[in-house]
């Protein structure tokens, strides 16, 4: 028995005339990071060329980071439950959740900042929990769990909140902390910024090098391979759920350093967002096949796109349809790369 | 009962007895797997091979019955206690997660940590340390020719995948492989190599359960073979004294099993 290198042979001449198409399958297939960035880049090139005074700036890459941060941290934890083959339909609900509570314990109950803080990180852990106690407890899909506990997360939300907005103005330091930031040679980069680079570039490494990171895979690949390994599979799924619901109250921290505010009207449009980051960012929805690094080029190409035709005076529906026209774009060149013949 | 004497057997199970719901899959089967031996186990459908096997690995838990590993009695809840205890399973299934790679497979479940503060703090694995760990495991089951331990399985072919797979059990069955029909879904050339494979673990001295529909399979290389019927072992055989149609009469009920 002989395992061989089966990997793609360079296209040299010893390979009679392979397709461009399938050489740029091929190339896709060994780096899945190619796509989203070509896109980002591309994106960026044409936005600089539209408006070149007002789009090419320092300052416009500041706002996409700055208005990346909330939906790129919500992504993340996103990813991991997609990883898993999951999903989950009420990520924005967590984060506006726990939002409201860490901004109404600190602005009206008067709970010192960090201590309100700490109480809407258990939360987003709570709500994480009974996402992943339902779905492996239960065994209810993913889906149809995270779209009830939506609608649960945001009543409550509601209720709680009595529908008003809290202003920045009345939190105590620690909660707007993330909108502060440092300023390097004339451009602002706010704590909130450096914060989503930290935890993407975290959850890079603890995909990549560590045991668990590894078993969120190979969960999404194939469980019942999993579990025949010895992989505590149910485990993994209610850690992957508890790790997104805890994302989604940093997430929330970050989004009021981002907006100076706490309004229970914000999250919804977050759900789908996270999902088109991490789509476009060449994650697979059948789960097992993805990089985190590539869902934040997914956010990035997000906003790229909603501040680069704002900048150039497209009304919002045509940022809506583009977004739209880009998952579609994207599942479909995912599909081609995974046909990809060695 | 003057073998054990001679030869200790390394798993037993005596009057093993499992029920699912009205339908007596086990009705009081014996099992004996020697040292350094291939026990092929056969047996129509329904004769309750699979159970069998399924209580041996703690797949499944018997509700009658004893089990003895090294003649000690034991109770495997799942099967990784099973593992815990040396026994790995190649399933029919294979159980390897295709998008991984060929290292990351064979310590899928057991992954290995650098040493010291990376590996105790920062939960970092030994990529390195497997990736050679898994060339040196599969050269020395003659598997290997290209040292590329980082390619994805799913670019494997079907009989890479299972020498992938018997590698793994190979590599970390310390007493002894159970293999579940490794050769159905493969080619002639490639089933010759699974079964080479097979040798080579009972070469290492570690002795191999191969169950199988497939009887030239099951006669080449079994040393004794375990005739299943109607949820009961009714005879061992071996390649010398009986011919395969002899086995095929035995399980099927057309011939009395030999007293023994």
């Amino acid at each position: 028995m002989t395992i061989q290198a089966e990997s793609a042979p360079p296209a040299s001449a010893a390979e009679p005339r392979v397709g461009l198409g399938r050489r740029i399958q091929r190339v896709l297939h060994a780096q899945p990071i190619l796509g989203p960035v070509l896109v980002l880049v591309a994106a960026l090139l044409v936005f600089s060329i539209i408006s070149p005074s007002r789009f090419a700036s320092a300052e416009t890459v500041i706002l996409i980071l700055r208005q990346t941060a909330p939906i790129a941290v919500l992504a993340i934890g996103q990813t991991i439950i997609i990883l898993t083959a999951g999903i989950d339909l009420s990520v924005g609900a967590i984060m506006v959740l726990s939002m409201i509570t860490m901004a109404k314990l600190n602005a009206e109950q008067g709970v010192p900042g960090p201590l309100a803080l700490l109480i809407g990180f258990v939360v987003g852990l709570a709500c994480g929990a009974v996402n992943g106690l339902l779905v492996t407890r239960l065994r209810l899909p993913p889906f149809i769990v995270t779209l009830g506990t939506f609608s649960i997360f945001f009543a409550i939300n509601l209720l709680y909140s009595k529908s008003a907005t809290i202003r920045g103005t009345d939190m105590s330091g620690v909660l707007n902390f993330l909108g502060d930031g440092v300023d390097i040679g004339g451009t602002f980069i706010t704590y909130g910024i450096v914060l989503m680079l930290a935890l993407f570039a975290l959850m890079a490494y603890v995909l990549r090098n560590t045991p668990w990171g590894r078993h969120v895979y190979a969960v999404g690949d194939d469980i019942e391979a999993a579990r025949l390994s010895g992989i505590r599979v149910t485990r993994v799924l209610l850690s992957v759920y508890l790790v997104a619901g805890l994302l989604c109250a940093v997430a929330a921290w970050v989004l009021i350093g981002r907006v100076g505010s706490a309004s229970p009207q914000s999250g919804q449009t977050e759900n789908l967002a996270s999902i088109t980051a991490v789509v476009l960012g060449g994650t697979s929805l059948f789960g097992g096949r993805g990089l985190v690094l590539g869902t934040l080029i997914g956010a990035l190409v997000v906003t790229t796109f909603s501040v680069g035709l704002g900048i150039a005076g497209v009304d919002q529906q045509w940022q809506l349809l583009v977004t739209g026209l880009l998952v579609i774009g994207a599942v479909t060149l995912d599909q081609w790369i995974r046909r990809v013949k060695i | 009962m003057s073998a054990s004497v001679v030869t200790a057997p390394v798993l037993t199970a005596r009057g093993l007895v499992k029920r699912y719901g009205s339908v007596t899959a086990l009705s009081g089967a014996d099992f004996d797997l020697m040292p350094g031996e291939i026990l092929g186990v056969i047996g129509d459908n329904g004769a309750g091979k699979s159970t069998l096997i399924k209580c041996l690995t703690g797949a499944e838990i018997a509700d009658e019955g004893e089990v003895r590993l090294d003649d000690q009695p034991v109770r495997f809840a799942n099967p990784l206690a099973a593992r815990a205890a040396g026994i790995e399973t190649v399933y029919q299934s294979l159980a390897v997660c295709p998008s991984l790679d060929i290292a990351a497979n064979l310590f899928l479940g057991r992954e290995r940590l650098k040493k010291g503060v990376l590996g105790t703090v920062f939960r970092q694995l030994d990529h390195k340390g497997m990736r050679e760990e898994a060339a040196s495991q599969l050269s020395s089951l003659g598997v290997l020719t290209v040292q590329n331990m980082n390619q994805a399985v799913e670019t494997l072919s079907g009989g890479q995948r299972q020498a992938v797979a018997v590698s793994r059990a190979g590599a970390f069955g310390s007493r002894l492989v159970v293999m579940d029909e490794p050769t159905a879904a493969l080619g002639v050339k490639e089933s010759n190599r699974v079964l080479g494979l097979i040798r080579s673990i009972r070469d290492r001295g570690i002795p191999v359960v191969l169950i199988s529909h497939n009887m030239p399979h099951v006669f080449e290389v079994a040393d004794r073979i375990h005739i299943q019927r109607l949820g009961r072992r009714v005879a061992v055989v071996t390649p010398a004294t009986h011919t395969m149609s002899d086995a095929v009469a035995i399980m099927t009920g057309a011939m009395e099993p030999p007293t023994t």
